[in-house]
């Protein structure tokens, strides 16, 4: 299957949506918008001044809990496998489609056009010049059909397929010695995972999911699959790969979530 | 010279010494945190439709602060557990305080207990409810560190977790866990208020206790050799 003639997407309405409504509109609803993000920077204010208190206090504690969990990073680094491979399951178990996963709702995802789109490198990455879908798309295929757990709880049996990455990192000439791999996506989520779990077998550049091109909102046209991590580091959209020894924080890291989040 | 056993011998013992007392408290403090901050990571994901932890009652305001609690807390819970157990077995408490334990005694401290009748007069001796509650709430707390185990990393330990069953199994044990430990602490804070003095022991020591089996038996084999 050609990567620009992908599944037909089940969040896009047969006929699209009336785009001449939204242009009438498009005023209104920005307006309505920078209002409410006046009123909630307004509110947000006031609520620091009168718990003012129970902020800094807020932060201290921040402070002590984030520590811990930089330490859990540590801890995880220690204990993981290189070469364990996670439980796999048949084909007759996965779920059509995956369940989807943002931090925003399904009808705010942006396709984005595969056949402009280019996937680049910065870093420790000695040929960055840039790949297109189609080449992509033409490299050997792995499957993996295992099982995506989410930070919140649930989990189901997904079925992926595309390049592995420990390959194409070396296709491209990355310094697998480097301590971590970021992927930086077409909607400004970050991602970063351990050198370790970016080599292990089970880590692939996704371009599938159930032997067909992938939907719109599960990250069309390239994505993280790694069987080692949980949901969130599976960055999709992807459209830079950066190999660097220096440490970033992420979209959820920032946030407090654990960053090296191995299962 | 042969002297008679000495029962007066370590004045300080007391029922509850001190490294136990310390254990105890901050297992409390573990539990504490591991309770309110599981209720909050259970809450983005329910298993029970109907059953939602209200905000007051969870530990962390954002899913992340509940997180970042449970994987603190979980520290706290096994290092600690790990003394205590140490200490349990090593001391000889487990064995002095939780056995012998037969199931008549069982039934009779039941049939006690629904007419009224149990006594709580001596804080020294478990009566074999007690035993039993403690023995099990360890078996759970040995169970709720284990599921923990294979929740957080399925597959670093997939050998454990497939153990268990799949992924929301697991959880589900997690859970029934937790909600066996709650239960226990429903029973036994209960307990410990309507017996204060039992509570004041697990602060101040309570009674000095004369360690009563193995010294019985120095005093009688001192009888029968002399």
């Amino acid at each position: 299957m050609s990567p620009t003639t992908r599944m037909p997407s089940l969040f896009r309405p047969r006929n699209g949506v009336d785009q001449s409504l939204l242009r009438q509109n498009r005023a209104l609803v920005e307006d309505i918008d920078r209002r409410g993000v006046l009123r909630g920077a307004l509110s947000l204010g006031a609520l620091t001044m009168l718990t003012g208190c129970d902020v800094s206090e807020d932060d201290t504690v921040q402070k002590a809990l984030r520590a811990v969990s930089a330490w859990n990073d540590r801890v995880q680094q220690a204990i993981f496998r290189p070469n364990h491979l996670a439980p796999t399951f048949a084909p007759s178990q996965v779920v059509k489609p995956p369940r989807f996963n943002a931090y925003y709702d399904i009808e705010d995802v942006k396709p984005i056009d595969g056949a402009i789109w280019t996937l680049e490198f910065a870093g420790r990455v000695a040929d960055k010049r840039p790949w297109t879908a189609r080449q992509l798309y033409a490299l050997p295929e792995q499957e993996l059909v295992i099982r995506h757990i989410c930070v919140e709880g649930w989990d189901y049996i997904g079925q992926w397929s595309g390049p592995n990455l420990r390959d194409f990192l070396q296709r491209v000439g990355a310094d697998l010695s480097a301590k971590y791999v970021y992927f930086i996506c077409a909607d400004d989520y970050t991602e970063s995972i351990d050198m370790a779990a970016a080599l292990h077998p089970q880590t692939i550049l996704a371009t599938k999911y159930a032997g067909d091109v992938l939907a719109d909102p599960f990250g069309y046209p390239l994505r993280l699959r790694t069987s080692t991590k949980l949901g969130y580091k599976n960055a999709k959209w992807i459209k830079a790969i950066e190999v660097t020894n220096d440490f970033r924080e992420t979209f959820w890291s920032k946030q407090g979530f654990n960053w090296f989040a191995g299962i | 010279m042969l002297q008679p056993p000495d029962t007066t011998v370590s004045p300080a013992r007391r029922l509850h010494p001190l490294p136990l007392r310390v254990m105890h408290w901050i297992n409390a403090i573990a539990i504490f945190i591991m309770i309110g901050s599981g209720w909050k990571i259970y809450n983005d994901d329910v298993i029970l439709g109907f059953l939602h932890f209200p905000d007051s009652l969870v530990i962390g305001k954002w899913a992340q602060y509940g997180l970042q609690w449970h994987f603190f807390g979980m520290w706290i819970l096994v290092l600690n557990g790990i003394c205590y157990s140490s200490y349990g077995i090593a001391t000889g408490r487990f064995r002095r305080k939780l056995f012998p334990l037969s199931a008549r005694e069982l039934l009779a401290t039941v049939g006690d207990a629904l007419r009224f009748r149990l006594s709580h007069d001596d804080l020294t001796h478990y009566n074999a409810v007690q035993k039993v509650l403690y023995l099990g709430v360890m078996l759970v707390g040995i169970l709720i560190v284990i599921s923990g185990l294979a929740l957080w990393k399925p597959v670093q330990f997939s050998e454990l977790a497939n153990l268990f069953g799949n992924f929301q199994t697991i959880r589900v044990i997690h859970f029934l866990c937790m909600s066996a430990i709650a239960a226990f602490v429903l029973v036994h804070v209960t307990l410990a208020l309507l017996v204060p003095k039992s509570l004041v022991a697990m602060l101040t020591g309570g009674p000095v206790v004369l360690d009563a089996a193995p010294r019985a038996g120095a005093a009688a084999e001192f009888k029968a050799t002399h």
